[in-house]
């Protein structure tokens, strides 16, 4: 299931405005991959643009090669549809369809494949929501809505409806910046264990976080208001929070810096 | 996600820990006092008012539904002035109901459609100009549907109602073969179709306009096309106010009375053929009769005005309950 990506010489645009410059990455299948920097190095937008979200900003565009184990997303073959089908994606704030019972949300992927079986989509939902580590505390209101349920929880579900379509990676944009410290918690614990099958790709702008989940961290920062964000440099975790090579992760990760 | 819970607003004095500042929380008080009063003022008058036409229309209709010698109810029959007078209310209410529906059945789908054209598909700019002609639309008197639809429409609409009637002949609403002229239910029912589009299409524009983008984003993230997205995020949140919008219509629909009035040969029956030339409405009959109406006749079209408010009234209570039956999940998403 999981995959590598390989960056290279990727620029996003917003409009005429370039977000990100030159950025050339590579990100290895079951491990948790983080993205760090301050607001606006264009950390999220880089995340966007591995599933193909950033052009539907209007004005968005993209220069350069994403490779999933050696297709390129940008290709002129490649439907974007069938990207965002393999590349899941969570979201800052959580967000389940605010209609739907918990049961269509995690569903609701599946549906898009034409699979509408009842008994097959019983099982996929059981297992997300477990792999979610959310089944135990929604098996008996499957059929509430989802909205109805606590952030954390909400996140959760948000997980499991992402995971429900087996993915081949899976996106993070800041999953936790909208929940209180236990649901972050369990939310990080989740993520040690999704590592195990899936890609996974995480913003952040909580660098303790980062330096729990993550085995490879990236960090971006922009120069000036007006320049693009840059990579910085890219390591394992631990070397980045304890000696990194660049003075600028550095004076960020020790508070110097923005 | 709780939303919308009662709040209850303290309105007693401030802490009883804070210094003095007694004139602040005095003209507070009176404040709140005031806007209370003016509020809640303001529903009782609309209730009253609301009370008051129902009685005034009661006690005018009350001699002539006495002096009548049909049911009121079941009579196909319009014929107040004669002696004894004779009226009973079932074709015109028949021809209201019947042409507003098949407004609404027209309407709806499209105007749902061009809202959204205007929120989801169109370019930016084409969406503003766009929405600004349907506003504009919205707001063109009805007479003006009227008389287009008498002038232009009337002529015109021998062709399609044809095609319907060798096509869908097994419906009995298509079941008449038009004959010469054209001043039937259904050619009302389209004029009438015309003039509610827009008001559809504003409010369901609005309402899908308010689709918060991270469920959109969370419907394309899952590999969803633009249509696919529509339906799991757009068409489900905006479904209360596109049930909000079409009765909106409708009950513009149910009450319009010039348009209806100069389209209809009005007649007293009951004909599932819509096709057929005559149909009439409640409104338009009030119109079309009022002037040459003696004391009783003036007392009758007071008393179909009754039922007229009475149909209104339960379509707005049918809409609201199905509007409310799904509440668990639109109070979640607001």
């Amino acid at each position: 299931m999981a995959k590598r990506i390989e960056i290279s010489g990727l620029d996003a645009f917003y409009g005429r405005t370039r977000a990100i410059a030159d950025i050339s990455m590579a990100v290895e299948p079951r491990q948790v991959t983080a993205f760090i920097g301050p607001s606006g190095c264009g950390k999220s937008t880089l995340l966007r643009t591995l599933n193909r979200m950033h052009e539907l900003t209007p004005g968005g565009t993209v220069e350069g090669k994403v490779m999933l184990d050696g297709t390129d997303l940008y290709g002129a073959q490649v439907d974007p549809v069938a990207v965002r089908r393999t590349i899941g994606m969570v979201f800052q704030r959580p967000n389940p369809f605010p209609t739907m019972s918990i049961y269509d949300n995690v569903a609701a992927g599946l549906r898009l494949l034409g699979r509408t079986r009842r008994s097959q989509l019983d099982d996929v939902v059981e297992r997300s929501l477990t792999g979610a580590n959310l089944w135990n505390e929604v098996k008996d209101r499957l059929d509430k809505p989802g909205a109805g349920l606590s952030g954390g929880q909400q996140q959760r579900l948000c997980i499991a409806r992402a995971i429900a379509v087996q993915p081949q990676v899976l996106l993070m944009d800041e999953p936790c910046s909208a929940l209180d410290p236990i649901s972050t918690l369990a939310i990080e614990d989740l993520i040690a264990t999704l590592k195990e099958s899936y890609t996974i790709v995480i913003v952040t702008h909580n660098m303790q976080q980062a330096a729990r989940v993550s085995d490879v961290t990236a960090f971006f920062t922009i120069t000036d208001a007006g320049e693009p964000g840059r990579l910085v440099e890219m390591d394992d975790t631990n070397k980045i929070f304890t000696n990194p090579s660049e003075k600028g992760t550095e004076d960020y990760i020790t508070g110097r810096f923005g | 996600m709780t939303t919308s819970q009662t709040e209850t607003l303290d309105h007693g004095p401030a802490g009883g820990d804070l210094p003095e500042g007694k004139d602040a929380s005095r003209t507070g008080r009176i404040g709140d006092r005031v806007f209370r009063l003016a509020s809640s003022g303001s529903g009782v008058l609309l209730l009253a008012i609301m009370a008051a036409i129902a009685v005034f229309l009661v006690i005018q209709a009350l001699p002539a539904l006495r002096a009548n010698t049909a049911p009121f109810l079941t009579e196909k029959i319009w014929n107040p002035n004669a002696v004894p007078p004779r009226f009973g209310i079932a074709a015109l209410a028949f021809g209201t109901v019947v042409s507003s529906l098949i407004a609404l059945v027209i309407a709806t789908p499209v105007a749902v459609a061009v809202a959204l054209f205007i929120s989801h598909y169109a370019p930016r700019r084409l969406a503003a100009t766009l929405g600004y002609v349907v506003d504009l639309l919205a707001a063109v008197p009805s007479v003006v549907y009227g008389l287009w639809g008498a002038v232009f429409l009337v002529p015109l609409i021998m062709d399609p109602a044809s095609w319907l009637n060798r096509n869908l002949a097994f419906l009995p609403i298509f079941n008449g073969q038009p004959v010469s002229s054209g001043k039937s239910i259904f050619t009302a029912s389209v004029v009438l179709a015309i003039m509610i589009l827009p008001i559809i299409a504003a409010i369901s524009r609005e309402v899908f306009l308010q689709v918060p983008k991270a469920n959109e984003e969370a419907a394309l993230a899952l590999g969803a096309t633009r249509w696919e997205m529509v339906r799991m995020a757009v068409l489900p949140f905006g479904r209360p106010g596109v049930i909000s919008a079409s009765m909106l219509g409708l009950g513009r629909a149910l009450g319009e009375t010039i348009a209806v009035a100069l389209i209809v040969s009005a007649s007293f029956e009951i004909d599932w053929n819509v096709m057929m030339p005559g149909g009439n409405s409640i409104a338009a009959n009030i119109a079309n009769t009022f002037q040459e109406a003696g004391a009783t006749g003036r007392g009758a079209l007071i008393a179909s005005g009754l039922v007229l408010f009475v149909i209104t009234l339960v379509v707005n209570m049918a809409a609201r309950a199905v509007i409310a039956r799904r509440k668990e999940y639109a109070r979640a998403g607001a």
